[in-house]
């Protein structure tokens, strides 16, 4: 019987700095071929847990394994395996983009001709081929430094690539070149990445990791994490009618739909318009053109309404908040206090 | 292995084209001309029981003091602070290797230094018309004798610069830590070695201790032909421990 080896296995880990701890307990996996996204406020532990994967760290219990090897007890057959990005992509100013593509092959075990075909395929492969390849690392913009710093991550062709915030400080044009670029890798590597920009970990990852305060308070595909924080299906529903009179024009569906008042999301010029959400059971069967039908028919005069989709934010959002709640009746159940940084963060 | 080699080259390349490593040649060369031209004058002056190479050789304070923390400090410390040492960890390279190339690169260019200061007896002894006086300034033994007392120094030298370098982020720290070090390791130990007697028995053993580390009683020997391998054994280990410390240091702070 052959056991399935996880691409990346993180048991158990924890890593304290000075007392203070970063992570805690920390575990997941990802499976070969996979493209993770590893998400977390600032200090929630992201960067602390990506260098202990990439061998920079060690843990203070717990083991990293990378394709079933032990990350802290065999660093030198764990260095070949993996392409590591860290965060603010540290780069040397002074040497020409091909210079230091070729520099950091050769330390990868790159030679002749492999080494020159690999380097002139990720230039390729990061748009950098024909617009910087001799230019000085010092004088290229922080989109070219970041794909510099993904050309080098991805030059050995590792079974595992870890990014830390690849797309941070990117504009909207390079952010979508950097997608497509993890999209080229999909299914050659196995990617775990950091990031702050969720819209962006949402079109890129097949599963998300969300970590706060050194606890993963989340993990899933996108499509399983809205289950999980938005059990009901919500309408957003923008009419011109009270909440006592909403709640009698929908009698008829009786009892299954909760009704509450929203600020109006976009201040459009129809900002007295009042803005509702109406929540349902996920099983039910209510429609939105049965919805629509029914206010119609009590001459409520409708300017929008639409099924709401929870967007990464949204999942983020409720599932640090979730995790903050947990922690302040920890506390109190230890303490009898809430300590003061336990205040939740508030999403609007 | 190739890594290692590849790493060398690449340290030399940076060497090469650091501002600061010239900065630092220039006025080591002003420096040893300068001294060079001083123990001619000191010849001319009055007759010497030493040759002008052997005078020169006693100034090498001062060259060591200030090329060897300038050419060192940036080596750890400056891809500490730039973050490059995180990325070089995370390729199959070792921290001794790194720490390894990073002295042999640094101990090439302390040598190359050295190396282009014979052109100060070759020029002079070139302008000279007396072949009696050119032999007396190309006299070889001392000029062998000079430079593998250099040589063997900067084994130490530049393997302090390199610890130093690895302590901090700072440049700066890791330059004026190694000034530090390699200043009162020749001058504090020699002058501990000529401390007066009082301590019976103790203070010989102490007397014999701090002669065995003295710079400038190395000097003496090996400029007057005598080459020990005492003070070779001394400047290698010594070395070796400093370059394998720094190498725990890189490991335990990257």
């Amino acid at each position: 019987m052959t056991q399935l080896v996880h691409s990346i296995e993180a048991r158990n880990l924890t890593k304290s700095y000075s007392e203070v701890p970063a992570i805690t307990d920390l575990s997941f996996t990802v499976a070969p071929g996979e493209v993770v996204g590893f998400l977390g406020p600032n200090g929630a532990g992201k960067s602390t847990t990506l260098r202990i994967l990439s061998g920079l760290l060690r843990a203070n219990k717990g083991e990293a394994y990378i394709q079933g090897i032990s990350v802290a007890r065999y660093p030198e057959r764990i260095k070949p395996l993996i392409g590591y990005m860290p965060e603010n992509n540290p780069l040397p100013d002074d040497l020409r983009v091909i210079e230091y593509l070729k520099h950091r092959a050769h330390l990868k075990g790159l030679r002749g001709k492999k080494c020159r075909d690999r380097v002139e395929s990720v230039l390729e492969q990061c748009d950098l081929a024909r617009t910087v390849r001799r230019k000085l690392i010092g004088a290229l913009s922080k989109g070219f430094r970041q794909r510099v710093g993904i050309a080098d991550a991805i030059l050995a062709e590792p079974a595992v690539t870890i990014l830390d915030e690849p797309t941070i400080g990117l504009d909207p044009h390079q952010i979508i070149q950097i997608r497509k670029l993890i999209e080229r890798l999909r299914g050659r590597s196995t990617i775990i990445l950091s990031s702050h920009i969720l819209a962006e970990v949402e079109v890129s990852c097949d599963r998300v990791i969300i970590i706060n305060q050194g606890h993963i308070v989340a993990s899933g595909t996108p499509h399983e994490l809205r289950t999980e924080f938005f059990p009901k299906r919500e309408f957003m529903l923008q009419a011109q009618v009270s909440s006592t009179a909403l709640r009698q024009a929908l009698q008829p569906f009786g009892d299954s739909i909760t009704i509450s008042e929203r600020s109006n999301p976009l201040r459009t010029i129809e900002e007295h318009w009042p803005y509702y959400q109406l929540s349902l059971p996920k099983q039910s069967s209510i429609q939105s053109d049965q919805l629509l039908q029914t206010l119609t028919q009590n001459n409520i005069s409708i300017r929008e309404i639409h099924l709401h989709q929870p967007t990464l934010e949204d999942i983020f959002f409720a599932a640090t908040k979730r995790s903050w709640e947990l922690e302040i009746k920890s506390n109190q159940a230890t303490n009898g206090t809430a300590p003061k940084e336990t205040t939740p963060p508030d999403p609007s | 292995m190739r890594n290692f080699f590849h790493l060398i080259q690449f340290e030399i390349r940076a060497l090469l084209i650091s501002p600061a490593t010239y900065v630092a040649a220039t006025l080591s060369m002003l420096m040893m001309g300068f001294f060079y031209f001083l123990s001619l004058v000191t010849m001319a002056e009055a007759p010497q029981d030493e040759l002008p190479s052997a005078i020169f050789f006693r100034f090498f304070l001062f060259p060591v003091v200030l090329f060897v923390p300038m050419l060192t400090m940036r080596s750890i410390a400056g891809e500490r602070r730039q973050g490059t040492l995180a990325t070089l960890m995370t390729t199959p390279v070792n921290a001794a290797t790194v720490v390894l190339s990073k002295f042999i690169a640094a101990y090439l260019f302390y040598l190359g230094l050295w190396i282009i200061a014979i052109a100060y007896p070759l020029i002079t002894a070139a302008v000279l018309p007396s072949t009696e006086f050119q032999r007396l300034i190309l006299d070889l033994g001392t000029l062998i004798g000079g430079y593998s007392f250099i040589a063997c120094t900067g084994l130490l030298f530049v393997a302090i610069g390199i610890f130093t370098s690895s302590l901090t982020r700072s440049q700066l720290v890791a330059g004026m830590l190694s000034f530090s070090i390699i200043f009162l390791l020749i001058v504090g130990v020699t002058s501990l070695s000529y401390l007066g007697t009082g301590f019976g028995e103790l203070n010989t053993t102490l007397q014999n201790t701090f002669h065995y580390l003295a710079a400038f009683d190395h000097y003496s020997d090996a400029v007057h032909g005598l080459l020990d391998t005492r003070p070779l054994v001394y400047y290698i280990s010594a070395a070796a421990l400093v370059l394998g410390l720094a190498t725990l240091v890189v490991e335990s702070k990257t």
